[in-house]
């Protein structure tokens, strides 16, 4: 989808700060020079092309009282989907992606409890014989959010 | 901050997103069978704790043309690494910033960015601009590219 100028200064202006009053969208458009209604148009639009992935709350989960734990494993090729069959198995897998390194496989373990995690981890590493890297946030810088479009 | 069963069922029912009409939270709120002002005051109170980052739109990376992402990662000195990661999360191509345990041997890095660029070409090029901030304090990089997706899932809350 090709985006306009509207779009783009919708797209720049609320990566966040959106209000939490009783007519949130009318707030914002006002700011943008825009209409409640064609603000709102335009964000059904935004989201049905899929330029945003939502609209909305963006959580932090680590301020939750939960535990998230990062970890990658070297997963031999030949191998490769019978490992990542066992890890996504385990329901306290949130993520898993394929990165092109040695250590091949990156998942997040996600519980209520840092033990909750790390059972998992234990239990990936015994169902597949492999080490399981462990790492765990030690501390997060602040990143602003500024994709300029 | 320590969620309880009204926090959390607020927080499943906007997730996805918030809906599109002239009074989102009051929407919230009689799915919930509360009051606006109480989603309100629940969302400004998270918001404070920095349970709830920030409110508005989401950019899908992929579809806005940002198909190359690099997890670049380094091995700092630990004197300076709180200072540079810093400096490098307040950069526009880094979207998640941390520090991390080093694995010795096998992993010397300790400062994690994630990078999102067009294609690689541009990710290499952030990545020289890294290693131009960080400097001698930098004694081993790489970056890790992603070459699929093996499961995604939603928000899980403990507690």
């Amino acid at each position: 989808m090709e985006l306009d100028e509207v779009d783009r200064r919708i797209l720049n202006a609320l990566q966040g700060g959106f209000p939490i009053c009783a007519r949130p969208y009318r707030v914002a458009a006002e700011c943008l020079g825009l209409s409640e209604r064609r603000l709102t148009a335009r964000l059904k639009r935004l989201l049905k092309e899929r330029v945003l992935t939502r609209f909305g709350p963006l959580y932090n989960a680590d301020r939750m009282g939960g535990s998230n734990v990062l970890a990658a494993m070297a997963v031999p090729e030949a191998d490769y989907e019978n490992v990542a069959t066992i890890v996504n198995a385990r329901p306290e897998i949130a993520h898993n992606y394929r990165r092109e390194h040695r250590l091949n496989m990156w998942f997040v373990g996600a519980g209520e409890t840092p033990e909750a995690v790390e059972a998992a981890f234990r239990q990936i590493e015994a169902a597949t014989g492999l080490v399981v890297y462990r790492f765990p946030k030690e501390r997060e810088y602040f990143v602003e959010l500024k994709l300029k479009l | 901050m320590k969620l309880d069963v009204a926090d959390r069922r607020l927080v499943m029912a906007t997730q996805a997103g918030l809906p599109l009409v002239g009074q989102p939270y009051k929407a919230i709120a009689e799915q919930l069978d509360i009051s606006a002002e109480e989603v309100m005051r629940r969302l400004a109170a998270m918001q404070a704790a920095g349970v709830l980052r920030r409110i508005g739109a989401v950019p899908n990376h992929y579809a806005l043309g940002y198909r190359a992402n690099g997890m670049t990662v380094w091995d700092v000195a630990d004197a300076g690494v709180d200072e540079l990661g810093e400096r490098v999360g307040r950069l526009a191509f880094v979207s998640h910033c941390y520090r991390r345990p080093r694995h010795l041997p096998d992993w010397p890095y300790n400062l994690f960015a994630m990078v999102h660029g067009r294609d690689r070409a541009e990710v290499e090029a952030y990545r020289t601009e890294l290693r131009a901030i960080l400097g001698p304090a930098c004694r081993a990089e790489d970056v890790l590219y992603s070459s699929g997706i093996l499961k995604k899932t939603g928000l899980r809350i403990g507690g």
